[in-house]
């Protein structure tokens, strides 16, 4: 079954295209994930889905329903957590819940065992009378995400989830999320620029980038598609040792960063040797060499030639790097 | 809540002396204009709340859910007008601590005209926390709006004494209307500068089109 189809999506402010053409289709009870630096559209995106946000043109089917022409049974079937805090916090807990129940049309007979329910997935129902301005960003955090749970939505939308918060609430949330699919099979649809977030959590990952998807398979087979392994090298001479390594065609891809080569290579300990030679024998000394599995971070690279930051849209790979990679590529 | 009562008491006891309207004590001419007055400040600087909702995200929430925009602008002006006629309610009572002469007929009438002025003046405010993102320039509109329509109501003296060239800014007014009943039902023997109906007829008119424009604008805009 398929859960969230969308067909041409496209979103364009004044000049600026924030979601560019974008076809893609999510299974139910997926966790899916979309990845991107800030301001790659991914709000947007999900703002469109959500109905808050008409698109430009094209559409989409959330649970088979129209987001241009049947809004509010989307927002029936739907449940957000948006990337800003949208709690009421001169209520306590247990009144922002009500008030989600009513707008909801939760019946009345069934609110308050939901309510209990829900809070205690996210363990806050000894809190529940408190003001919410008393909790921590983290709580405030699970009672979001319990909040959007009250009415059983089918698709539950995620947006950053866990930015701004410490290692130990994130570790909670994500446990809630995988809970919550085991549970419910509901679709979640998670957005991040964590690549740890969308490798440990997600069924498939979307990578957007600059308004578009450009990747969209599950972490492993990302990973796979760099192919092999990540060789990184600090040396006093990176341009000189990529071209050297580039002619010896020691390497299916490189990039540089700041101050490192980094190296695709199908068996990194058959390479390794070689790339010392090289470097031995054309006078540039290495400082750091290592060798590891790829992660996400070098899948984005891989296929947008920046790194994924927080804060910023990624630092660029400019001039020779840049040159370079078109070249090996 | 301390505005009406400086109104009321320094303002009435100043003003008694140099505005004398025949047959009628000022302060009794006087707390229906309070009244209008405080339901005026209150009912349009709360259309901040608009803007408040939708700085602190709050508005997402209501947005998404599945109700129409409709309801959420008549949720909105409710809860604002009951915040307005609450105020309206103390400046009555006020007006009864400090001896003003009211009947229990004029109070009972008063409160359902009360009622009509604030759906308007509410959507006014609502209209223009539309139009406004921040609230700082919400503040400023807000004095532009309000200011004019308290002080040229006739809230402070009586219309019929103006010369006839400044008269129509007040005739254009909707506030007046507003002003003008409340002391047809407050003050026994009043002349209202139209019939009753005719006033009343003005104030419901005024009410309409503002709920049209107000909820054209809000769900156009949020």
């Amino acid at each position: 079954m398929t859960a969230i189809e969308t067909i041409d999506l496209t979103k364009k402010f004044d000049k600026l295209t924030a979601v560019d053409n974008v076809n893609l289709k999510v299974d139910q009870g997926e966790i899916f994930g979309l990845l991107g630096p800030n301001g790659a559209g991914k709000s947007t995106f999900i703002s469109m889905l959500c109905t808050i946000l008409k698109p430009s043109s094209g559409t989409a089917k959330v649970e088979g329903y129209d987001i241009r022409r049947e809004a509010s049974d989307v927002r029936r079937s739907i449940g957000i957590v948006f990337q800003d805090p949208s709690i009421d916090d001169k209520l306590t807990g247990m009144e922002n819940m009500k008030l989600h129940a009513d707008l909801y049309d939760v019946p009345r007979d069934v609110m308050h065992s939901r309510i209990d329910e829900v809070l205690k997935l996210v363990e806050l129902e000894d809190r529940a009378s408190h003001n919410v301005n008393t909790y921590s960003g983290g709580m405030r955090r699970r009672l979001e995400i319990a909040r959007s749970l009250i009415h059983y939505p089918r698709v539950l939308f995620l947006d950053e989830p866990t930015v701004g918060l410490d290692p130990q609430s994130r570790e909670h949330i994500w446990n809630y999320i995988r809970a919550l699919k085991k549970r419910e099979n509901i679709t979640i649809i998670l957005t991040t620029h964590y690549m740890e977030e969308a490798d440990k959590l997600c069924d498939r990952i979307a990578i957007i980038d600059k308004s578009k998807i450009i990747a969209l398979d599950t972490p492993q087979k990302l990973r796979l598609e760099l192919g092999g392994e990540t060789i990184i090298i600090e040396s006093n001479n990176n341009d000189l040792l990529s071209e050297k390594i580039t002619e010896a065609k020691l390497a299916d891809n490189i990039m540089i960063t700041e101050k490192e080569l980094n190296l695709t290579v199908e068996n990194a300990h058959t390479a390794l040797a070689r790339i010392v030679e090289l470097a031995v024998s054309n006078g540039v000394y290495i400082n750091n060499i290592s060798i590891r599995e790829p992660d996400l971070n070098d899948v984005f690279m891989y296929f947008t030639g920046r790194e994924i930051r927080e804060g910023g849209g990624g630092k660029e790979l400019t001039g020779m790097a840049a040159r370079m990679r078109g070249r090996i590529k | 809540m301390v505005t009406p009562v400086l109104w009321l008491v320094i303002f009435g006891s100043g003003l008694r002396l140099s505005v004398s309207i025949p047959g009628v004590n000022y302060l009794q001419f006087l707390l229906p204009g309070i009244i209008a007055q405080s339901l005026l400040f209150t009912a349009i600087f709360l259309g901040i709340s608009v803007i408040w909702d939708r700085q602190f995200g709050f508005m997402k929430e209501i947005l998404v859910a599945p109700i129409g925009r409709i309801s959420i602008f008549a949720g909105k002006m409710l809860g604002v007008a009951n915040a307005a006629m609450f105020q309206g309610i103390i400046v009555i009572l006020l007006g009864i601590i400090i001896a003003v002469p009211l009947t229990l007929i004029g109070v009972s009438l008063a409160i359902p005209i009360m009622i009509i002025i604030t759906v308007g003046l509410t959507c006014i405010g609502l209209i223009i926390a539309s139009l406004m993102t921040s609230l700082e320039s919400f503040g400023t509109i807000v004095t532009f709006v309000n200011l004019p329509m308290f002080f040229l109501s006739g809230a402070l003296f009586p219309v019929t004494s103006l010369p006839s060239y400044l008269k129509w800014v007040f005739y254009i007014n909707p506030l007046t209307y507003g002003v003008d009943t409340l002391r047809g039902v407050m003050i026994p023997g009043w002349h209202t500068l139209f019939p009753m109906s005719y006033e009343l007829l003005i104030i419901v008119i005024f009410d309409v089109v503002t709920v049209i424009i107000g909820t054209y604008l809000f769900t156009k805009r949020q």
